[in-house]
């Protein structure tokens, strides 16, 4: 699927070359509409394949960013199916629509301010009460997600669980827009993840030593140093540089400390 | 889309050489990284930035003869899509002190730094907020966290030498003096850093690092940092974001000041008018031009509207002519071409192989190299391993890092490559994965200096849609530094310029009319518009029998 080629240019030189027909066409109804695509096809290359210019529901194309959350039916089956647009291939028959945009709530806080405890998340989520446990988010989640389990960990105040079990949310919506409950798992189990990074897991300490040394101004002198190196000079120190093993423990020692700040005041 | 026959077949030779391959890298034993001399050779040879046929030199604009890739060309080779002898400038729908166009990780950036100087900020955005190459990015972020074994001495030399030695060195030094701050800013965000139980944050190697200085968050890095920063804006009372209204033209004031910019809302289609302060420019990359054809790993909208803006104002560009390809994109099945295969895999240790299962590079090798290396592989060497549909690629031997790791390791370090495969049959617990270089990042882009500032007055830019800072080939784990070291500031010199007492001027769009002058005189068609906006993948089939033919030869 590279660049299209535009209209004018298709016109003039068209012969049948331009016509490949290789592939087996599959019938799928789009919004109740039918089209023939072929079966190899994502729903979202099949909607364009059928003419749709795609502005809303379609986002990264690598199924990460949540913006292609869609719905179908299959035939002669009750249940309401669910996938991202650009992981889910078509299927014959298939009665897609997609949900490009669900209203939601997202409740305003200060991280800096919230006091971690049992009832943050249901403080800053109360509808997360709500939830009835009928499993419907999990069945709609694209992602696998153990969505009622998590939801579950958020009213016990297990924020760490409910940040774990959420990582993968693409935030996509589909839970949402399913829960009789009306809850908006996906933002809870934001709040749950910054919660939990921030008060629930140690700071690096090595992190506040480099800053601290950085206040004192310590790497200064070998940038300096650095930036005045003409191309051949640098080309020799990089060449020279010595390589931290991939296979090797967390605590490598290099051999050569002389761009390095001294151990002792590293160590201070 | 299980793997066919044939290439179960072949995955067998990837799977006799693997227990060799393991002891091997045990003992710290690795392939043996090219020269230096090497390196620039292979590239010369097989790098496509090499290669001149597909590229032109441009023919308008402050970088007047400057070779790029066609498509580059012909974005900043393009008209307006406003007339600005008959657009109302008079009429005013937003104003704010600060204008951010871009929604992704330095827009954001960008927003919650002006915001907390005191600014109201505006960000206008294609799509949604957050769509952008930067929720993509899955490797980690660079930064010198660890000072018992590395340095910014370190961490300069190695983005510099990735680069070809040709970056601008005061934005390397900004680059990684900022870098420790950053990753702390995130950390007190609340981002959920991959980490050991006592805190100490996990760090890998990336192609063409010295030291293991990636960080990251499982394999979702770029998702989990903009997640929890568009999270932080939305909780701010001064950020308003505009959604689905992409800029079209920036305004530059009779006195010369960058002042607001026309959006287009891409629902109802009506232009809107936006006055500001200042303006950050914060648009991301090129991928959907897609350059030489390649596939791409980018987000939808990465079609490099801002390059076309800023230059059209008289912003020049530099290294618009090195375009990054990603080694490792996926090449089958087919309904994943392109898509990411992150270096964190090899980062990890995952060999790189061809046909015979042998290794053939030296898996972290910087970026350029081992594209060409793979290109080498798959075209000269004839040792690639074809695809169904006639394409070829190298294997990513993702099982060693099982067997290495324990049984469990993917799909907890690599969860969301795990799940895509698995909804194709394939486990990459059990089974590699084809790869191909894919189009990925824009290394080059406007100029501007440590501080963000252009050559306009009120004209800030920060991230992809910037050049200088990574040179010829940006180094993995850099460009979500580059967004919110280059973000942050973007913001903070954005807010601290407003504050002065200025004269900004009346809006006018002179710029425009005097670059249309120079596309009549260069005999540019007129039917170019540009910026881009979106991609167009409708078929073939249906652009046919959309217009009549008589149509067609009016246009």
């Amino acid at each position: 699927m590279a660049n299209a080629k535009s209209q004018a240019e298709l016109q003039k030189g068209l012969t049948s070359d331009d016509v490949k027909v290789t592939e087996e066409l599959i019938p799928i109804f789009i919004m109740g509409k039918r089209y023939d695509v072929p079966k190899s096809l994502t729903i979202q290359k099949a909607l364009e394949y059928a003419g749709y210019f795609l502005i809303r529901g379609c986002g990264c194309r690598a199924g990460i960013c949540g913006a292609c959350a869609t719905v179908y039916r299959l035939p002669n089956n009750y249940k309401v199916e669910i996938g991202i647009a650009c992981q889910t291939l078509v299927v014959p028959n298939m009665y897609i629509a997609q949900i490009p945009f669900f209203p939601a709530i997202k409740a305003k806080y200060n991280v800096e301010e919230l006091k971690v405890g049992t009832y943050t998340l249901g403080e800053v989520y109360p509808e997360l009460y709500k939830c009835m446990g009928c499993n419907t988010c999990t069945r709609s989640c694209p992602m696998d997600i153990q969505v009622m389990e998590y939801v579950a960990a958020a009213i016990r105040g297990d924020i760490k669980k409910c940040a774990e079990l959420s990582f993968s949310c693409i935030m996509c919506g589909l839970c949402a827009a399913r829960c009789p409950a009306e809850i908006v798992q996906y933002n809870a189990a934001m709040l749950s993840r910054r919660l939990a990074a921030k008060y629930l897991t140690p700071p690096a300490k090595h992190l506040e030593k480099t800053l601290e040394l950085l206040q004192k101004k310590v790497f200064e002198k070998d940038l300096d140093e650095i930036q005045k190196l003409d191309e051949k000079e640098l080309r020799k120190a990089y060449s020279e540089r010595e390589i931290e093993p991939i296979e090797t423990e967390e605590f490598w020692k290099p051999k050569d400390r002389k761009h390095l700040v001294p151990i002792e005041v590293v160590e201070d | 889309m299980a793997y066919p026959p044939d290439l179960k077949k072949l995955i067998k030779l990837v799977e006799k050489s693997r227990p060799k391959r393991i002891e091997q890298a045990k003992q710290c034993l690795m392939y043996e990284p090219m020269k230096l001399e090497e390196q620039e050779d292979i590239i010369k040879k097989f790098h496509p930035d090499y290669i001149e046929e597909g590229k032109r030199a441009i023919a308008v604009g402050p970088n007047k003869g400057y070779r790029v890739a066609n498509e580059f060309a012909e974005i900043l080779e393009a008209y307006s899509r406003i007339d600005p002898d008959k657009f109302n400038l008079a009429r005013i729908d937003y104003s704010c002190d600060i204008l951010i166009i871009g929604g992704g990780g330095a827009g954001t950036a960008a927003a919650l730094m002006a915001e907390e100087a005191g600014a109201s900020v505006i960000i206008a955005t294609k799509l949604r907020h957050g769509d952008a190459n930067t929720i993509m990015a899955e490797g980690g972020i660079q930064g010198v966290t660890k000072p018992d074994k590395d340095s910014l001495y370190c961490h300069y030399l190695d983005v510099i030498g990735g680069g070809h030695f040709k970056n601008d060195p005061e934005l390397v030094r900004t680059l990684v003096s900022e870098a420790p701050h950053v990753i702390s800013w995130l950390e007190k965000l609340g981002t959920m850093f991959t980490k050991y139980k006592d805190g100490r944050l996990n760090t890998l190697h990336g192609g063409g690092t010295s030291r293991k200085r990636m960080h990251s968050c499982g394999d979702i890095t770029g998702c989990e940092i903009m997640r929890v920063i568009r999270d932080e804006a939305r909780n701010r009372e001064k950020i308003k974001v505009l959604e689905f209204s992409p800029a079209i033209e920036l305004l530059i004031s009779d006195k010369g000041n960058c002042c607001g910019a026309i959006l287009y809302n891409l629902e109802t289609e009506e232009y809107l008018v936006v006055r500001a302060k200042a303006v950050v420019l914060s648009t991301g990359g090129c991928g959907r031009l897609h350059i030489r054809g390649f596939m791409t790993t980018n987000h939808y909208g990465a079609t490099a509207d801002g390059v076309a803006l800023a230059y059209r104002a008289g912003v020049p560009v530099r290294f618009l002519h090195a375009v990054q390809y990603h080694p490792t994109g996926a090449i089958y099945p087919e309904q994943v071409e392109g898509v990411l295969i992150s270096e964190k895999f090899r980062g990890a240790g995952a060999h790189l192989l061809n046909i015979r299962g042998e290794q053939f590079v030296f898996e972290c090798s910087p970026r350029d190299v081992t594209s060409a290396a793979v290109i080498r592989e798959c075209s000269e060497r004839k040792l690639g391993i074809p695809t169904p549909i006639g394409t070829y690629g190298v294997w990513l031997d993702s099982p060693m890092l099982e067997i290495i790791n324990g049984t469990g390791y993917l799909q907890k370090e690599f969860p969301g490559k795990h799940i895509l495969f698995k909804r194709f049959e394939i486990d990459i617990a059990k089974e590699p994965m084809l790869v191909y270089p894919t189009l990925h990042y824009q290394n080059g882009g406007v100029n501007i200096k440590k501080d963000t500032t252009t050559n306009i007055a009120g004209l800030f830019a920060a991230g992809e849609v910037t050049g200088g800072v990574h040179g010829e080939n940006r180094l993995m784990g850099n460009s979500l530094l580059d967004v919110l070291v280059f973000g942050r500031i973007a913001g903070r010199t954005a807010a601290e310029y407003i504050t002065k007492p200025l004269d900004i001027g009346e809006p006018t769009l002179e710029h425009v009319r005097k670059y249309h002058k120079e596309l009549e005189a260069a005999g540019v068609p007129k039917i170019r518009l540009s910026p881009k906006l979106l991609p167009d993948y409708i078929s073939d089939k249906v652009k046919m029998r959309r217009l009549h033919p008589s149509i067609l030869e009016r246009i």
